[in-house]
C-alpha cells in the first residue's frame, strides 16, 4: 500500500515538471530526482498544498505560483572562494596558459548569486587578466540573476569570504573590493565592467559562444546523469582547443559518457582541459 | 528480553538489498567497531553517514579501510551503487540515493543543523530500496536520523536503533525510538551480530 503511495508522488513530480515545461518552459524534467522531490515538499509545505497535483493546479494557474515554485526547484546555496584550493589551482595552473592569449572568454555557467562570478573577476584583476576579459554569467533564476547584477552579499559572511580569499591565493585586504553599508558588502562595479549576465539553460539551450574557461561548480550535481552528458556536450563544444574546466570539489565526469574528451588537470582541484583531437 | 527470538522475528520473510547506516556524536568508535566485523563475502551494499566536520573526511576512510574486509569508498555523485562494497557519506554534502540506486550529492542547506543529514540519506533510500532496506541509527546527540527510520519503516523497510542504555550519547537513539518504533532496539554488540544475517534470505 504504501509503495502505491510512494510511486503516486513520483509519477505527480513528473507530471509537474512536464507542466512546468510546457506551460513556462523550464525543463526541470532531468533533475536528480532524490533532492528534487525534497525541494517540492518543501515548497509545498511552504504554498500550503497538501498534494504535489494541488501544487501544479496553483502553479498552471497563477504566475505568481511559479515564480515562487521556481526558487524551490533551483538552488543558490553558494559563498565566495568556496574551496579556496580550486582559485588556487586556477592561479596556479590555469592562468599562466590564460596569460598567453590576447583576449579572452570566460564563462560562469549556472551562476546563481553572482559570489563565483565576483571571486573569478577578482582573482582575474589580480592576475592582470581582466581587462582582457569577456565573462559570460549564466543561470536560468532571474531573481538569482538580479542578486548577482547587484553584487550586494551580507556583511555577516565577510569574515568566511575574507578567509577564503586568503585561501585561495589573494594577497591584497579583501575589503578593498567592498563597500560596507545597512549590514550588506556592495562590491566594485568595475569587477563586473565585462560581465555579461544573461538567462541561459543548460537544459534547453545552446552553445552561445566559443570559450577558454568555463567554470561551472555545484551545478551538475543537481542533473540526472542524462543532463549530465548533455551539459558536458555542451562545454565540450564551446570550449576552444585544449581549453579549461573547472567543476566543484566533489564532482566527477567519470561516470559520464564524456569522461575520455577531457583530461584531468589537477584532480583534487577538479580543473579539467579538453582532451586535443 | 531474547534479542535471538526478536531478531529472528523481524528478519522472518525479508529479503535485505542495502543498508545504511546513521550515526552521529560517538559513531566513528561504533562504526570502527561494526564495519571491520563484516565478512569479505559480505554481498550487500553498506552506505555509512557520519556527522563529521570536513577535514575528517579522508582520515575516516583510511581508518576504516585498514580494518575492513571490504572495499570502504566515498560516495561520489552519479556513482551507481555497487554490491559488498562499504560507501561513506562525503562531509559538507547532503547525500542522497536515487531511484536507479545510484548517488547524487547536494550543496542544499543543512537539515537538523546537519551537511550530510542522516534524514536526507534514509528518506531517500526508503524511496530506491522500499523493503529491500535496512536502516540503523546509532549514537549520537541531536534529532537527525528519527524521520528517515520513520521513512524507512513506512515503506516496509527493516529498522534498528542501538539501545540508549549502550550508546555514548544516547539523544539521537531516544528520539528515533519515540518517533518510529523500531523493529528492534539492540546493544551495538549485538547489531554487530545482526549484520551478516541480513543478506540471508
Amino acid at each position: 500500500m504504501k509503495k502505491i503511495c510512494q510511486n503516486q508522488v513520483d509519477i505527480e513530480l513528473r507530471m509537474l515538471m512536464e507542466a512546468v515545461y510546457l506551460k513556462y518552459n523550464y525543463d526541470f524534467r532531468d533533475y536528480a530526482g532524490a533532492s528534487q522531490k525534497r525541494r517540492v515538499l518543501a515548497a509545498m509545505r511552504e504554498m500550503d498544498c497538501t498534494t504535489v497535483s494541488a501544487l501544479q493546479e496553483r502553479v498552471m494557474h497563477e504566475p505568481g505560483a511559479f515564480d515562487q515554485l521556481l526558487q524551490y526547484l533551483t538552488i543558490s546555496v553558494t559563498e565566495m572562494f568556496r574551496d579556496p584550493e580550486f582559485y588556487l589551482g586556477v592561479r596556479h595552473l590555469v592562468v599562466p596558459f590564460l596569460k598567453t592569449y590576447p583576449s579572452l572568454k570566460i564563462w560562469v555557467a549556472g551562476c546563481s548569486t553572482g559570489e563565483e562570478v565576483y571571486s573569478m573577476t577578482i582573482l582575474l584583476k589580480e592576475e592582470g587578466l581582466l581587462e582582457r576579459c569577456l565573462i559570460y554569467a549564466t543561470d536560468i533564476n532571474p531573481e538569482s540573476l538580479e542578486a548577482a547584477r547587484r553584487g550586494v552579499f551580507a556583511l555577516g559572511r565577510m569574515r568566511l569570504y575574507t578567509e577564503n580569499y586568503q585561501k585561495a591565493g589573494g594577497s591584497r585586504a579583501f575589503s578593498d573590493y567592498y563597500t560596507a553599508a545597512y549590514g550588506g558588502a556592495l562590491f566594485d562595479r568595475a569587477l563586473v565592467r565585462n560581465v555579461t549576465f544573461a538567462d541561459h539553460s543548460l537544459a534547453t539551450d545552446n552553445v552561445f559562444s566559443e570559450t577558454h574557461f568555463i567554470s561551472c561548480r555545484n551545478v551538475m550535481i543537481y542533473f540526472n546523469r542524462r543532463l549530465q552528458d548533455r551539459v558536458l556536450g555542451l562545454f565540450h563544444e564551446s570550449l576552444c582547443h585544449r581549453g579549461f574546466l573547472g567543476l566543484g570539489s566533489k564532482e566527477s565526469i567519470d561516470f559520464s559518457s564524456y569522461a575520455n574528451r577531457f583530461e584531468h588537470l589537477a584532480k583534487r582541484e577538479r580543473l579539467f582541459r579538453k582532451v586535443g583531437s | 528480553m531474547n534479542h535471538h527470538a526478536a531478531v529472528a522475528q523481524a528478519l522472518a520473510g525479508r529479503r535485505i538489498e542495502a543498508l545504511v547506516i546513521g550515526g552521529s556524536a560517538g559513531g566513528v568508535d561504533a562504526l570502527l567497531t561494526l564495519v571491520p566485523a563484516l565478512p569479505a563475502c559480505f554481498s550487500l551494499p553498506v552506505v555509512c553517514i557520519l556527522h563529521l566536520p570536513a577535514d575528517r573526511e579522508s582520515r575516516l576512510a583510511q581508518l576504516l579501510g585498514y580494518r575492513a574486509a571490504l572495499p570502504v569508498r566515498e560516495a561520489a555523485d552519479k556513482q551507481p551503487i555497487v554490491a559488498g562494497t562499504v560507501y561513506l557519506a562525503t562531509p559538507g554534502y547532503h547525500l542522497s540515493v536515487e531511484r536507479d540506486r545510484s548517488f547524487s550529492l547536494s550543496c542544499e542547506p543543512p537539515v537538523h543543523f546537519a551537511r550530510p543529514a542522516i534524514d536526507v540519506l534514509m528518506e531517500s533510500s526508503a524511496d530506491a530500496y522500499g523493503d529491500g532496506l535496512a536502516g540503523i541509527l546509532l549514537t549520537g546527540a541531536n534529532h537527525d536520523g528519527a524521520a528517515g527510520m520513520e521513512r524507512i519503516r513506512q515503506c516496509g523497510g527493516l529498522t534498528v536503533v542501538q539501545d540508549p542504555r549502550d550508546a555514548q550519547v544516547p539523544v539521537m537513539p531516544q528520539h528515533a525510538i519515540r518517533r518510529c518504533a523500531p523493529h528492534l532496539v539492540l546493544p551495538l554488540a549485538e547489531i554487530g551480530a545482526l549484520l551478516p544475517l541480513l543478506e540471508k534470505p
